[in-house]
């Protein structure tokens, strides 16, 4: 077989498969997919619930029905599917970028590609990285994992549960233990709103009448080899632990639902430098990263918090690294974007002369009625209203084509009379 | 009588302040926009969920088959749903869209399958 | 019921140790250990520190032993294949009274005989370790300071016993020692299992004065000192090239930043006696006491690089040195109040047991089948730092288990957990010590369901009976449809 191929996508989730049907579409032939477990699909198998789909196919679908719209899509192209293989190792070497796989039935194996699309996804923060206090015992997992347990192997973690974090996975495993059976205590939120969509703070705590602690963290853990309590602590304004405002709940399980990280280990080796707010690459507006011929997408770039947006951001990189391949990428000296008032964290961080560009940004806090504007030079180039905005909603919105080299910048501010 | 919930039509998440009396809906209010009202009547009258569970499935790639709701169901009978899948055993393969089981609970939704599960044998490698 | 001729309590490092040195005779020799791995007591949260031996002063037995132990890890490295790098350690001075203190140190590692010990300036400083601190004005270095993974040290000494036929006993809390008319101890454990043995060695860690009283020894009690750590991840790794100290304090060595054999950086121990034997808690102080200290010395630390926390217990006895040696009792010998440096001493307490069990009548004959060699894995992580690819194809060939990739943060495949399940781990802490899966900065969220899998599959042990670390701590508590809320 030959060793050398045109584009490798790492990741069979839903930003590698939207990645591979626009390949397609763009001409762009041997094109091989590296998938780590035995399906294409990635996390959205697990995901069982529905809300997926709204704004791309216009209908509500669960996750496995979504994946299986796109792994429909990518099984009548040409694209090559390795599943069980694990790439392992991604470096330049003379120009060429060097793939390591790892393959249950192929073995050790090393390729090389013309462009690499990054979709490796993300994972989740853990007890280690949040440095909860207290014993070691076992029984406090991600929501994730837990969510796989249940909804791929068919265990469950525990009969009465707590949820660290009001992230989305949090929340979502909050109603299917619910409807389980088991008892689902409560959520603490260190923040003081919600960390994911208000529609999931509806229908998986307000119908199962699950208490929302905001405001609150876990500040110890009791149990000598399974937990069997934890100590709630409420937080004031700067963080810092009420002391005075503390009490213990049973459990014998605790799920993290603490944030995603963007999991970029094989793109620190291949040299790709990442952003210190998003941790996925730093990326221009052709999604290509500090390595020439390395694009990324998705969960890999930054946490999104709609599938669809990730299927069609690994479209538009699909299509630059298309053009990448055919030599017909020939954007240079770009427009600088910078992250102004009330923006988290915002990419591209370049933009290219005469191209409109899909922009994406967090807001680091909710606020209401507030505007968006893009200004250079003084002059707004682009300006929206909003009545809302949450660090849990993604906002996107199209940048005009614009010429010169002033930066842009974006940031959040009151109505400019 | 007077019930505070969450608006879930967009991420806004307007608190809806529902006055209903004898199920019929008095007034809304704290709406930004018109999908709330229609909202907050539905939710307050007839409130709906898609359910969507696990049933165990033998001879297959994963012990599990995702399935859900056909459309939404009486909130009241997802427990209900839920425990009843969970009682059911079926064998791979499977493939998205089949009916599991027509009218399940007598919600007039059917359960159907959500993905395609083949048989191990069919993709050992 | 069976009889050995000596029985080890204890399966730390200092009985592992043991074990190991007296594996090479044609005695009978077994290790009882109350926890469901070897380790699983202090030595799996110590630093793995090789240390010089100028900390303590000359004439104490650890000061000796350290030295003597310091210098038998290259060959134990060579035979055991296990990972050990001398990096060498330096004590970083911010004042002058410090400085003073490294030269009473320095005079201190002489006298003991400390090889190739020096006080360095600056500029030295700044070449060796880039990312200290701009405010140490000196150091002290010294170069013979090694760095282990102590678990898997303790582990590679164990199943080189074990090869060599010591008989070991995992999950059996020693209980009752009764002594025989004719000589003999006889020992009994809380599952009901009875061995006897002509000699007792007590190697019980923060439990050796429990188990000395219930041979009637009274005449030293154990308290626990809390040392918390925090390890960082490997993103990190280059920051520091040697173990770093400050200057030591009357409790402790201080507050260190020590690079790992795996890349990693620790951070800790703090040192706090408490009462509980079993409380292995990490706090907020400690937390913040340690990365305090720890960006005193190298500012670029950050708390965010933390993957996980952890804390241990040493075992400090009455009087501050080890205790090791025979009893007011015939045949029961002490090795007891191994703190640090007991992870660096081991190889020699082990020695110095064996020439007190000869003084007290135990005969030794080497036999002709030990085997001081131990296979050591096949590590997919090694290939990956060398890019040795072609090795790894050649030396992996025939076992379809080194092309499945389990734990993605650390790259261990299932052959690996296949080979620790074979080499007796049988709890998901006991896979990931001895292979490193679930170590990684994910901790476990992508490998724990694929560890379990192959634990049911190779021990038959369904998945939630399966443990983290022995009775009670399973890790998922039903199968739906069984046991579960709904039944």
């Amino acid at each position: 077989m030959n060793n050398n191929i045109n584009v490798a996508i790492i990741g069979g989730g839903p930003a590698g498969l939207a990645a591979a049907c626009t390949l397609y579409e763009q001409g762009i032939c041997d094109v091989h997919i590296f998938e780590r477990e035995h399906v294409l699909g990635g996390v959205l198998f697990q995901c069982i619930h529905n809300g997926f789909g709204i704004h791309h196919f216009k209908e509500e679908l669960t996750g496995p029905e979504y994946a299986e719209r796109y792994i429909q899509k990518v099984n009548k192209t040409d694209t090559f599917v390795h599943t069980d293989t694990a790439v392992i190792d991604l470096y330049r070497e003379n120009e060429a970028l060097t793939l390591v796989l790892l393959g249950s039935k192929e073995g050790l194996q090393v390729f090389t590609a013309r462009a690499v699309i990054l979709a490796m996804g993300c994972r989740e923060r853990n007890r280690g990285n949040i440095n909860i206090p207290g014993s070691r015992p076992a029984g406090i997992m991600t929501a994730g994992f837990a969510q796989r347990m249940v909804n791929l192997e068919g265990y469950l973690p525990g009969k009465e549960i707590i949820i660290l974090g009001s992230g989305d996975i949090g929340l979502i495993m909050a109603r299917r233990l619910s409807l389980e059976g088991v008892n689902v205590q409560g959520v603490v939120e260190i923040q003081p709103f919600p960390g994911g969509l208000t529609r999931n703070i509806v229908q998986c705590l307000n119908d199962f009448h699950i208490p929302l602690y905001l405001s609150h963290t876990i500040s110890n853990i009791f149990g000598k080899q399974r937990i069997d309590s934890v100590e709630i602590t409420a937080i004031d304004n700067q963080l810092e632990p009420d002391t005075k405002n503390r009490f213990t709940l049973p459990c014998d399980t605790l799920l993290l639902s603490v944030g995603l990280v963007p999991e970029n280990e094989l793109s620190v080796k291949a040299g790709v430098i990442l952003d210190e707010a998003t941790r996925g690459p730093v990326v221009d507006a052709n999604c290509m990263t500090t390595v020439p011929g390395i694009f990324a997408c998705g969960n890999v770039l930054h946490v999104h918090d709609i599938v669809d947006y990730v299927s069609e951001e690994a479209a538009r990189a699909a299509r630059t690294a298309a053009q990448f391949v055919n030599k017909s990428l020939t954007d240079k000296d770009g427009i600088r974007m910078l992250a102004g008032n009330l923006v988290r964290y915002m990419l591209p961080t370049k933009v290219y002369t005469g191209k409109p560009t899909i922009v994406s940004l967090r807001p680091i806090t909710p606020v209401e009625d507030i505007v968006l504007y893009a200004k250079r030079n003084g002059e707004i180039v682009y300006k929206k209203k909003y009545q809302k905005i949450l660090p849990s909603s993604m906002i996107q919105f199209e940048l005009p084509a614009l010429s010169g080299i002033e930066p842009v910048e974006v940031f959040f501010a009151g109505e400019e009379t | 009588m007077t019930d505070t919930i969450i608006c879930t039509v967009c991420p806004l998440g307007c608190s809806l302040i529902v006055e209903h009396k004898n199920k019929t809906i008095q007034s809304i209010s704290g709406n930004r926009c018109k999908r709330g009202i229609a909202y907050g009547e539905q939710e307050i009258l007839d409130p709906k969920r898609v359910v969507t569970t696990t049933v165990k499935i033998d001879g297959g790639i994963i012990p599990m088959l995702s399935v859900k709701t056909s459309a939404p169901v009486e909130r009241g009978k997802m427990t209900e749903i839920v425990r009843s899948a969970s009682q059911m055993r079926l064998h791979a393969p499977v493939e998205i869209g089949t009916v599991i089981e027509k009218n399940i609970c007598s919600s007039g939704a059917d359960l159907i399958a959500t993905r395609n599960v083949a048989k191990i044998s069919d993709s050992a490698c | 019921m069976k009889h050995f001729d000596v029985i080890i309590i204890g399966a730390g490092v200092t009985g592992a140790a043991i074990a190991r040195q007296l594996s090479r005779y044609s005695i009978k020799t077994a290790i009882i250990e109350k926890e469901t791995d070897v380790s699983f007591g202090t030595s799996k949260a110590n630093s793995g520190i090789i240390h010089a031996g100028f900390h303590s002063p000359p004439g104490m037995l650890k000061t000796e032993l350290c030295i003597k132990g310091n210098r038998s890890f290259d060959i134990l490295k060579e035979e055991l294949g296990f990972s050990f790098e001398r990096r060498g350690e330096l004590v970083v001075a911010f004042n002058d009274e410090e400085l003073q203190i490294l030269k009473n140190l320095y005079a201190q590692g002489i006298k003991n005989r400390v090889h190739y010990l020096e006080l360095i300036g600056t500029a030295r400083l700044r070449e060796m370790e880039p990312n200290l601190s701009e405010d140490i004005i000196g150091a002290l270095y010294a170069p013979t300071a090694g760095i282990v993974e102590p678990y898997e040290y303790c582990f590679s000494l164990i199943e080189n016993a074990r090869q060599n036929g010591v008989a070991m006993f995992v999950n059996e809390k020693v209980a009752v020692i009764a002594k025989q008319l004719f000589g003999n101890f006889v020992i009994e454990t809380d599952s009901g299992l009875k061995v006897s043995a002509r000699f007792i060695v007590n190697a019980a860690g923060l439990h050796a004065d429990e188990i000395a009283s219930l041979a009637g020894i009274t005449s030293f009690a154990i308290t626990p000192r809390k040392g918390e750590e925090y390890l960082l991840d490997r993103r990190v790794g280059n920051l520091v090239t040697r173990i770093i100290f400050p200057v030591p304090t009357k409790d402790s060595k201080g507050m260190l930043v020590i690079p790992t054999v795996e890349g990693t950086v620790m951070v800790g121990p703090t040192a706090e006696n408490i009462n509980e034997k079993d409380n292995f808690s990490t706090t907020r102080e400690g937390l913040r006491c340690v990365f305090e200290n720890a960006k005193k010395m190298i500012p670029g630390i950050r708390l965010h690089d933390v993957i996980t926390s952890f804390s241990g217990l040493r075992p400090v006895a009455t009087g501050d040195d080890f205790i090791i040696g025979t009893t007011s009792v015939q045949g029961f010998i002490n090795a007891a109040g191994i703190q640090s440096p007991g992870l660096t001493a081991s190889p020699a307490i082990a020695q110095h047991v064996e020439d007190i069990l000869v003084k007290e009548g135990l005969s030794l004959k080497v036999k002709s089948s030990w085997n001081p060699k131990r296979t050591p894995f096949i590590k997919l992580r090694h290939s990956i730092a060398t890019r040795d690819y072609a090795g790894y194809i050649k030396n992996t060939a025939g076992n379809p288990g080194y092309n499945k990739l389990v734990c993605r943060c650390e790259n261990i495949t299932e052959a690996e957990v296949t080979e620790a399940v074979s080499r007796g781990h049988t709890t998901l802490d006991g896979i990931k010590f001895a292979t490193r899966a679930g170590m990684g900065r994910c901790q476990g969220s992508f490998c724990t369901y694929r560890v379990l899998k192959l634990l049911e599959q190779q021990t038959g042990i369904p998945i939630e009976k399966i443990t983290k670390k022995g009775g009670g701590s399973e890790i998922i508590k039903f199968p739906m449809g069984k046991g579960a809320p709904h039944e």
